[in-house]
């Protein structure tokens, strides 16, 4: 099996959120950068062991430039086998998609694997996009993964539940909480890392559909109005009669 | 000019999410001066009523039962084309993001996911979205002809005054199934949370999934959905798809109130648009509190019997 798995760069989950350039930028000054979690403990990992139970390869695929590759190193030292990096600077989650879907579509991979959204974005949108590109299965929110032979079973959130399905290789899945447990690399990992194959590939041309115009931040809270413990029955009267939410 | 509502009806009752969905996309298309067409597929009953949130159109393809990304995207797409529809809405949920994403690729359309309101289409056309996981939002523009919206739960006030929609079979070919779908386990009848207008949810301080019976009480008092936090779901003291936060659900509820849980970072981020936020923590220095319109330093032991009775009694009262 050849995996292909998706890792986007995003701020560490504590990083303050600011933006610069009139609200148009994320101000990423002093900000770590950490491989964006369901991408690293869910996709990736998923992915390593299933090739370390059946055999075959796991490349890892950024979209980004050069101040992503130490976080690409982060990948390579969990124990993806080699690294691509598209060269690009794209605007929205289809500048993302038809990137990959564009390196990817001669390579043969048989699972194309994604976290199920990044937690900068949140758009659920790349792995999807890339599936049309290829013209391939696509199964998303995925808590579960379990491939006999070419042939995939799949747990996946649906509204109102879980679904169990079934698709052959060659697919895209995208990786929910509950696919795998977090590894943390081992020192062996990480000096193996740095000699890991990292390519560079040039960006190939793609339109810009959308684009973000303006960042907001959310309004300052009004102070918290406290009610003594030995009163809490009271909370239920103002959650009716003031703030009428109940 | 007109615009194409995807929706799931295939259950008993039409989700509030697909008649958010259907109220949206009539709003829209009241602006480009056109008419919205539904999409839907199984075998949901009472499509013509999809006309009272604002449908003027069904088009049903029954013979697609389950959620399969490539059949559906073909359904939507190519309805649209045929529909000439210049925006398509999608309810961002598990079924829309099997599809949405895939119809934007297939009709090179700009694509925002987690709409949270309406588009500003005053001169250009811009969608608000939620990013850094519900920590700020973003004006996305999308610039191509086709424009493809996924919308958030809890976004617009559902309208239902319209008059019966007009259904027909979706006619064309959709190929092959590539997913089957072998099984179903259905998550237990509760209220689904990301639509809940209120939602009780509690964390670490409830000491063990033994102390859950007064908060499901509550939520049941209450007509609320139950959440956690990350902890809580990490030790299986609940299910993982109650667990609200960064890496878990991203809800907007009317209400939430949070019971023995600090207000970490990455759980604000999932809850922080709530219109309204009570915490109850015993802790005076939780941050909950900071982000909080009404608190109560306790132990959940002991308030949550009040908060119980006082629920009764309003009930009884209304």
């Amino acid at each position: 099996m050849k995996f292909l798995v998706l890792i986007s760069q995003v701020p560490d989950t504590t990083a303050r959120i600011a933006f610069t350039n009139d609200n148009t930028q994320y101000d990423g000054n002093g900000v770590t950068w950490i491989v964006n979690p369901y991408d690293e403990w869910y996709a990736l990992v998923r992915a390593l062991e299933l090739k370390e139970a059946n055999g075959g390869s796991v490349t890892t695929i950024t979209v980004g430039g050069a101040d992503c590759d130490a976080t690409i190193r982060k990948a390579l030292a969990i124990g993806a086998d080699d690294a691509v990096r598209v060269d690009a600077q794209p605007t929205d989650a289809y500048g993302v998609a038809a990137q990959v879907a564009a390196y990817a579509k001669d390579k043969g991979f048989d699972v194309v694997i994604a976290g199920k959204e990044t937690i900068d974005h949140n758009g659920s949108q790349v792995a999807g996009m890339v599936a049309e590109l290829l013209d391939l299965p696509y199964v998303p929110l995925a808590s579960k993964l379990d491939m006999a032979g070419n042939t995939a079973t799949v747990e996946r959130d649906v509204p109102g539940g879980v679904e169990v399905v079934e698709v052959n290789a060659p697919f895209v899945i995208s990786a929910a909480k509950g696919m795998a447990e977090q590894r943390i690399p081992n020192m062996r990992g990480i000096m193996a890392a740095r000699t890991k194959p990292l390519t560079v590939v040039p960006a190939a041309p793609v339109e810009t559909l959308s684009s973000t115009v303006k960042f907001e931040l959310p309004p300052a809270k009004q102070a918290v109005k406290m009610i003594p413990a030995d009163q809490a029955g009271q909370l239920i009267e103002l959650l009716h009669t003031e703030a009428k939410v109940i | 000019m007109s615009v194409v509502v995807f929706i799931d009806t295939r259950g008993d009752k039409l989700p509030k999410a697909a008649q958010e969905a259907l109220t949206y996309g009539k709003h829209i298309a009241a602006k480009l001066g056109g008419g919205v067409t539904a999409v839907t597929f199984g075998d949901g009953a009472n499509l013509e009523g999809l006309g009272a949130f604002g449908a003027t159109k069904v088009v049903v393809a029954k013979g697609v039962k389950t959620i399969e990304s490539q059949q559906l995207t073909k359904l939507v797409a190519d309805t649209a084309t045929t529909e000439k529809a210049q925006v398509i809405v999608c309810v961002h949920d598990g079924t829309g993001k099997a599809v949405a994403p895939r119809v934007a690729a297939r009709l090179k359309a700009g694509h925002v996911a987690g709409a949270i309101g309406l588009p500003n289409m005053d001169g250009g056309f811009q969608v608000k979205r939620n990013v850094f996981s519900g920590k700020a939002q973003a004006w996305v523009s999308i610039t191509s002809p086709v424009k493809v919206i996924s919308m958030m739960a809890n976004s617009i006030p559902i309208e239902s005054n319209g008059s019966p929609a007009t259904v027909s079979d979706f006619g064309g070919d959709l190929g092959a199934a590539r997913v089957t779908v072998k099984e179903v386990r259905k998550s237990g009848g509760g209220i689904n949370l990301p639509e809940a207008e209120i939602v009780v949810s509690a964390g670490r301080g409830m000491k063990g999934p033994e102390f859950w019976a007064p908060v499901e009480e509550l939520a049941k008092e209450l007509g609320a959905a139950t959440a956690c936090s990350r902890p809580v779901a990490d030790m299986h003291w609940r299910p993982h798809h109650e667990h609200v936060g960064q890496t878990g659900v991203a809800i907007r509820p009317n209400c939430y109130i949070a019971i023995g849980i600090s207000g970490a970072i990455q759980h604000l981020a999932g809850v922080n648009q709530s219109k309204v936020i009570a915490v109850i923590n015993k802790d005076p220095e939780a941050p909950f509190f900071k982000a909080a319109d009404y608190g109560i330093i306790g132990d959940a032991a002991e308030v949550l019997p009040q908060l119980i009775a006082a629920a009764k009694k309003l009930n009884a009262e209304r």
